[in-house]
């Protein structure tokens, strides 16, 4: 990039190539604050080098050579200082040499095993999901603390905590800069796709304010899974997991209504669907199907296509939804599944069956302050003419919901019954 | 966002691009699947096999190509990045790549922003 501003441009490689940089330097140091320090040293230079010299030819090649340079640095005065203590000097040149060769080695890296072994340290479970999701967004994300506390609607100060405390207690903790190994890879994987799920959800449906949906922190989960696909093509929750996303993100454009209210799957103009992030969606779901079993996000996805698949809402598969949603309560159970379950048994097979399946889980604690639960059993009770039950269940649903627009809609709805 | 390239042509070398100049290619297309970055890519044939569809005074008219312009529509690509920044460097990464690998190649890439949710949403 030869022309542009130079404060841009340093922005934008550093958003690229930051993962890549501080998952190079945190195998060469041990340590992803020191790490993402010395990267942080390098976009300083560049941020006084660049509007003098211009920017260069390879912005990116540059900031890793630069944090690179940092880095032996440090490791040389941490060894010159190991070494005084020791007196052991050949040893120590050597450690130099070696960490010289690590570096080389991940500049050659092209593609990055160090993004793969630095979202394993981010997503790692001694951490808090708090500080994962935040440590993820900062290091794998290059998001600025200010950028992550207005994703999640929390102050500033808070964010900063919890990424410094999350990278004091991978220190403590000496957690390992490299991958897991093979038996406790899955545990870990499943970690890694939770933090990610975790962010796309937390901009898909915004938990809080009057905002629906926060789609950046979409795409970011989204770009992380697409990473997290590249670098792992076998796994099949992997491809799972980006299937539901694809899919799920497709319909952003035709979740609100002009007004900002949302609009629901069935109601949704699918013509605003996105095709190609469909495509996308189908894709990713098929190699999880070649690649085995489909786990509970895999099956999520299936079920995702079966809607992406109908042209109008009245062409849904509701028997096959229906199928998959049991084949997900027995792999993963969850008050929440069996609710969805109700939901498409309802439209398959008519509302008194599905009924009875949410009927069986009033006694759930887990379903006591969600929303949904009142909101599907009104739907069902309406469906079967029993308004002022469901009138009642609508309220419930609009007092129990943090989101403004989710809360008018459920008040329309109950508003509704009054006049069937 | 999303960002839609579309390359075009203005000066090609007698010589058939080297191999080298599409591993390169296809290297840089792996680095950008795998950064999450690009989400779809295609080269175009010449417009000699395409078709112009105009409305003008009313009428539509068909013109088949080639078209008249000097320049040839080669490929296109869509990014979804984060800045117009980003989605500039990973065309100039790109184009770079002709300058180091077929010597006397020159083009240029419009970089246009595909409107999304975010356009036509609530104010935020």
């Amino acid at each position: 990039m030869a022309e542009g501003d130079p404060g841009r441009v340093v922005e934008a490689v550093w958003r690229m190539e930051s993962a890549r940089i501080v998952g190079a330097l945190a195998r060469m140091v041990h340590d992803v604050g020191v790490a993402e320090e010395l990267a942080q040293d390098a976009v300083l230079l560049a941020l006084e080098q660049w509007p003098r010299t211009g920017v260069p030819d390879n912005p990116g090649g540059w900031l890793m050579l630069t944090a690179k340079h940092r880095a032996i640095d440090l490791v040389r005065r941490n060894t010159r200082y190991a070494q005084k203590l020791a007196e052991a000097g050949r040893d120590a040149e050597d450690r130099v040499r070696s960490a010289e060769d690590e570096v080389n080695e991940a500049l050659d890296d092209p593609i990055g095993d160090d993004v793969l072994r630095l979202l394993f340290v981010a997503c790692h479970p001694v951490l808090p999901a708090e500080g994962r999701l935040a440590l993820t967004l900062r290091l794998l994300g290059g998001l600025t603390t200010r950028e992550i506390a207005r994703a999640f609607l929390v102050p500033e100060p808070t964010v900063g905590q919890r990424i410094s405390r999350a990278k004091r207690t991978l220190t403590e903790h000496r957690v390992p800069i490299e991958l897991p190994p093979p038996a406790e890879l899955p545990a870990r994987l499943a970690s890694v796709l939770e933090v990610v799920y975790l962010i796309f959800n937390e901009g898909y449906s915004a938990t809080g304010g009057d905002d629906w949906m926060r789609p950046s922190l979409c795409e970011e989960a989204l770009r992380l899974g697409r990473v997290l696909a590249g670098l792992m093509p076998d796994e099949p929750e992997v491809q799972g997991l980006v299937a539901l996303m694809e899919i799920q993100a497709s319909r952003i454009g035709a979740r609100t209504g002009p007004g900002g209210e949302p609009v629901l799957l069935l109601d949704q103009d699918r013509s605003l669907w996105d095709r190609l992030l469909i495509r996308r969606g189908l894709e990713a779901l098929a190699r999880a199907e070649a690649l085995g079993t489909l786990g509970p996000y895999g099956l999520q996805a299936a079920i995702a296509a079966c809607h992406a698949r109908a042209v109008v809402a009245e062409d849904t598969d509701w028997e096959r939804i229906a199928a998959l949603y049991r084949v997900l309560a027995h792999v993963a159970p969850s008050p929440v599944v069996e609710l969805n379950r109700a939901v498409a048994v309802g439209l398959a097979y008519g509302p008194a069956r599905g009924l009875e399946i949410v009927d069986a889980l009033l006694d759930e604690r887990a379903l006591r302050d969600y929303p949904q639960f009142p909101a599907v059993r009104g739907d069902l009770l309406a469906r079967l003419g029993r308004h002022d039950e469901a009138r009642e269940e609508f309220r419930r649903a609009a007092a129990l919901t943090r989101n403004e627009r989710e809360q008018a809609l459920f008040l329309a709805r109950a508003a509704a019954q009054e006049t069937c | 966002m999303r960002y839609l390239i579309t390359l075009k042509a203005t000066k090609q070398p007698a010589t058939p691009p080297p191999a080298d100049l599409m591993e390169a290619i296809a290297k840089l297309g792996e680095e950008a699947a795998k950064a999450g970055a690009m989400l779809d890519n295609g080269g175009l044939a010449p417009s000699s096999e395409g078709a112009r569809v105009a409305l003008a005074e009313g009428r539509i008219g068909v013109t088949d190509g080639p078209f008249t312009e000097a320049k040839e529509l080669v490929s296109y690509v869509i990014y979804q990045v984060r800045s117009k920044e980003e989605a500039v460097e990973w065309v100039s990464r790109f184009l770079r790549l002709h300058r180091d690998h077929w010597a006397g190649w020159e083009g240029e890439a419009d970089v246009l922003r595909v409107f999304g949710p975010e356009d036509f949403g609530p104010p935020a």
